[in-house]
C-alpha cells in the first residue's frame, strides 16, 4: 500500500494533520485552493479564550 | 582555543522594530562589541532573504556563533537554529535576543531609549554567544506498549484505536467492569442510538482483541519515568500489584455528576438527577403525569462558574422521549439560557417543542422556588409568576471533576485547572496533549464532553501518541542539567525533591550517594541548578559561567 498522503485543505485543521501525519513519518502532500496557505486562521486577529496572535 | 568569531543579525521586522528604534546605530554599535567580527541589518530575518542573508554571512565571514536581534525566541528559535545547522554550524551556537517585545513594541513612545536598550539587550546576547557550547540533541528508545487509564467509552476507544494500529495496550479500570457512564445512560443524542449498544459493541471490541489487556478494580499506585520509558505500578482487583512498563499514557477517567444535596430539596426520589432520570429511563419504569425539569442547577454559579456543556441537550433528548412515549405527560424546563450548538441541537430544540414540550425562561434575578409538590417560577413572557406542579422533579446538575484526578494528577505530574479537571498543554495548539511529553487526555477528564466528542478526542489522542511510538525513538532538546562535577555532588536530595518532572534519581556509587539526571525527562527548567548550593549541577545552554557573563554585561555598558 502506497503511504503517502493527502491533505485536502491548507487551514489550521489541514496544516496540523499534516504536520502530525510527517512528524510520525509519511510523506504528505498538502493541497490548498487560495495562492498560500493558513486559510480563516491566518486571517484573525486574536483568539479566544487566551487572546492569542492568531498567525 | 577557537577563535571566537560573531555575526549580528538585527532585525527590522518590516516597521513593527525599525519604526520604532533605530537599526543602522544597534548595527554600528554591535560591531564595536569583543568578538564581533560581522554585523547587518534584515528587513525580514525570518523570511528567506533574512534567512539567506544569515548562512552567507557565516560562510563567508567564518563565523562560530550567530546572534539575531529580532522577536521572541517562542516563534522564531527554531527557525534560526535551523538556519545555523544548514550553514554547518551547531545549532547551539545561536543567541536570540528580543527587540521587538520589549524594546520597540513596549517602548514606542521614546525611539532614543528603545535603541538604547536594544543596544544594551544586544550586547547582553553577545556576551552570552562568546560561551556558547555546542550540544547534541538527547535520543531515547520507546517502548511501544500503551498504558490507558479509564474504561469508559473515550478510554475503550483509545485502546481498540491503538491495538488496530499493531500496538499492546494495557487498560486499567477502577470499576469492578468496563464502560463507565454509559452504562448508566439509555439513549445518546442526537440520533437516539441505545447507549448499551455502543458501549457493548466496545467493551466487545477491546476484550476480543488479543493486544489488549484490561484490569478492573484496579487503581494507579506510582509512576515513574519519562516519555518512552514510564513505569507504572497498578493494585489491581486481587489485591495484587502490578508493574507496568510502557511508552504513552492516555489519561481517560472521565468525570462525576453533581448530587445537589440542598438544592431543590433534592432527595434522590421524587426529586432527582438528569442522570438519574436516565438510569430510570433504562429500566423503563418511569410512569409519571407531570416533570419539570430545572437547568443549570448548581452551574454557571461563583462557585462552580462552568457551563456543564452536555445537560442542555440531555434535558431536550429525554423530555423529546417522554414525551413521545406518552404524549400526556406535561413537561416544562426552566431555563436562563439554551444552548445547542450545531445543526442537529437546533432541530432538536424544534422537535422537542413541537411534541409539545413547554420551556419557560427563567430570570436569574428570580430564581424558582420550591412548594408542596410545585415550583415557583417568575415566567417573563407572561410577567408573572407560575406555579408548576410536578410528579418528578428533575435537576439538571453539571458534571463535575473526579475526587481522585488531584491524586493521579499528582503521580502523573501534570496539571488540573481551578475547576480540578485536567489542563491539557495549551488551549489551541496542543488540545489533546499534557505538557509532560508522552501523557494524552480525552473525554470528560478534560472537561465535560458528549460521547461523539470523547470519541474524538480518544481519536486524537492516539493519533498524536502514535507518532512517538511509530518513531521508535524519542529526541529531546538538550537544554538539560546535568551533574558537571560528580566529587561536589553530596547527594542531599534538594534537587530531586524539587525536581517537578521527577527527572532526577538519588543513586549509590562507590563515591557514595549522587543524584542521577534522567535528561530525556528533564525540560530545563533550572530549579536543579539554581538550588545546588555545591554548584554539581550544570544547566545546558544556561550555565553559571554564561548568565554571570551576561550579567556583567548589564553593568559594563
Amino acid at each position: 500500500m502506497a503511504k503517502d498522503v493527502l491533505v485536502i485543505g491548507g487551514g489550521v485543521a489541514g496544516i496540523q494533520a499534516s504536520l502530525d501525519l510527517a512528524d510520525a513519518g509519511f510523506h504528505v502532500l498538502l493541497v490548498e485552493r487560495e495562492p498560500s496557505i493558513g486559510g480563516k486562521m491566518a486571517q484573525l486577529d486574536k483568539t479566544f479564550p487566551t487572546n492569542d496572535c492568531a498567525i | 582555543m577557537e577563535e571566537v568569531r560573531i555575526g549580528v543579525f538585527v532585525c527590522d521586522c518590516g516597521s513593527n522594530i525599525a519604526g520604532f528604534l533605530d537599526v543602522p546605530e544597534v548595527v554600528t554599535y554591535a560591531r564595536t562589541l569583543p568578538n564581533v567580527v560581522f554585523a547587518k541589518e534584515n528587513l525580514y530575518s525570518c523570511s528567506e532573504t533574512g534567512i539567506t542573508e544569515i548562512k552567507n554571512g557565516v560562510k563567508e565571514n567564518n563565523l562560530t556563533r550567530v546572534v539575531v536581534a529580532s522577536c521572541t525566541p517562542r516563534t522564531h528559535e527554531p527557525t534560526f537554529r535551523s538556519a545555523c545547522v544548514e550553514a554547518d554550524l551547531n545549532p547551539f551556537y545561536f543567541e536570540m535576543v528580543n527587540i521587538r517585545e520589549h524594546c520597540s513594541w513596549v517602548h514606542m513612545q521614546d525611539r532614543e531609549k528603545a535603541t538604547d536598550k536594544a543596544k544594551d539587550l544586544v550586547r547582553i546576547g553577545v556576551a552570552k554567544a562568546a560561551l556558547l557550547e555546542a550540544q547534541e540533541s538527547i535520543v531515547a528508545n520507546v517502548n511501544t506498549r500503551v498504558l490507558v487509564i479509564g474504561g469508559g467509552v473515550a478510554g475503550l476507544t483509545a485502546a481498540v484505536s491503538f491495538s488496530r494500529r499493531g500496538f499492546e495496550v494495557v487498560l486499567i479500570e477502577k470499576e469492578r467492569k468496563p464502560g463507565g457512564r454509559l452504562n448508566d445512560l439509555y439513549m445518546l443524542y442526537p440520533y437516539n442510538i441505545k447507549a448499551s449498544d455502543v458501549i457493548e459493541q466496545k467493551i466487545s471490541d477491546a476484550t476480543s482483541s488479543p493486544l489488549i489487556e484490561i484490569h478492573t478494580s484496579s487503581v494507579i499506585k506510582s509512576v515513574k519515568g519519562y516519555v518512552g520509558n514510564y513505569e507504572v505500578c497498578v493494585d489491581v482487583d486481587d489485591g495484587k500489584s502490578l508493574d507496568i512498563s510502557c511508552g504513552v499514557i492516555v489519561v481517560a477517567t472521565g468525570a462525576s455528576v453533581l448530587e445537589p444535596w440542598g438544592l431543590y430539596n433534592y432527595d434522590g426520589q421524587n426529586i432527582i438527577t438528569q442522570l438519574e432520570l436516565e438510569k430510570r429511563l433504562k429500566r423503563g419504569d418511569l410512569s409519571v403525569g407531570s416533570i419539570v425539569m430545572v437547568q443549570c442547577v448548581g452551574a454557571r454559579i461563583e462557585k462552580r462558574n462552568y457551563c456543564s456543556k452536555i445537560c442542555c441537550m440531555t434535558a431536550i433528548k429525554n423530555a423529546t422521549l417522554i414525551k413521545e412515549a406518552n404524549s400526556g405527560t406535561n413537561i416544562f424546563i426552566l431555563y436562563e439560557d439554551i444552548q445547542c450548538y450545531g445543526v442537529e441541537g437546533e432541530a432538536l430544540l424544534r422537535k422537542a417543542k413541537e411534541v409539545g414540550v413547554r420551556f419557560v425562561n427563567c430570570d436569574t434575578a428570580k430564581p424558582p422556588a420550591m412548594g408542596d409538590r410545585s415550583i415557583k417560577v417568575y415566567h417573563q413572557a407572561l410577567g408573572r409568576e407560575v406555579e408548576l406542579r410536578y410528579d418528578l422533579l428533575v435537576l439538571s446538575t453539571p458534571m463535575i471533576a473526579r475526587e481522585d484526578a488531584t491524586a493521579l494528577s499528582r503521580l502523573l505530574r501534570v496539571p488540573t485547572d481551578e475547576s480540578g479537571f485536567f489542563l491539557e498543554a495549551h488551549v489551541k495548539l496542543r488540545p489533546i496533549d499534557f505538557a509532560t511529553d508522552g501523557i494524552y487526555l480525552c473525554g470528560s477528564a478534560h472537561w465535560p464532553a458528549d460521547v461523539r466528542e470523547s470519541i474524538s478526542q480518544a481519536m486524537g489522542a492516539v493519533a498524536r501518541a502514535s507518532i512517538h511510538l511509530t518513531r521508535g525513538f524519542v529526541e529531546v532538546d538538550p537544554i538539560v542539567s546535568t551533574l558537571a562535577d560528580e566529587d561536589l555532588c553530596v547527594g542531599c536530595g534538594l534537587c530531586a525533591a524539587l525536581c517537578p518532572y521527577g527527572a532526577i534519581e538519588i543513586i549509590e556509587t562507590p563515591k557514595g550517594k549522587k543524584a542521577n539526571m534522567i535528561s530525556v525527562a528533564c525540560k530545563g527548567c533550572g530549579v536543579c541548578g539554581s538550588t545546588c548550593y555545591h554548584r554539581a549541577i550544570k544547566m545546558n545552554h544556561f550555565s553559571n559561567e554564561q548568565i554571570s557573563a551576561q550579567i556583567a554585561a548589564v553593568a559594563g555598558s
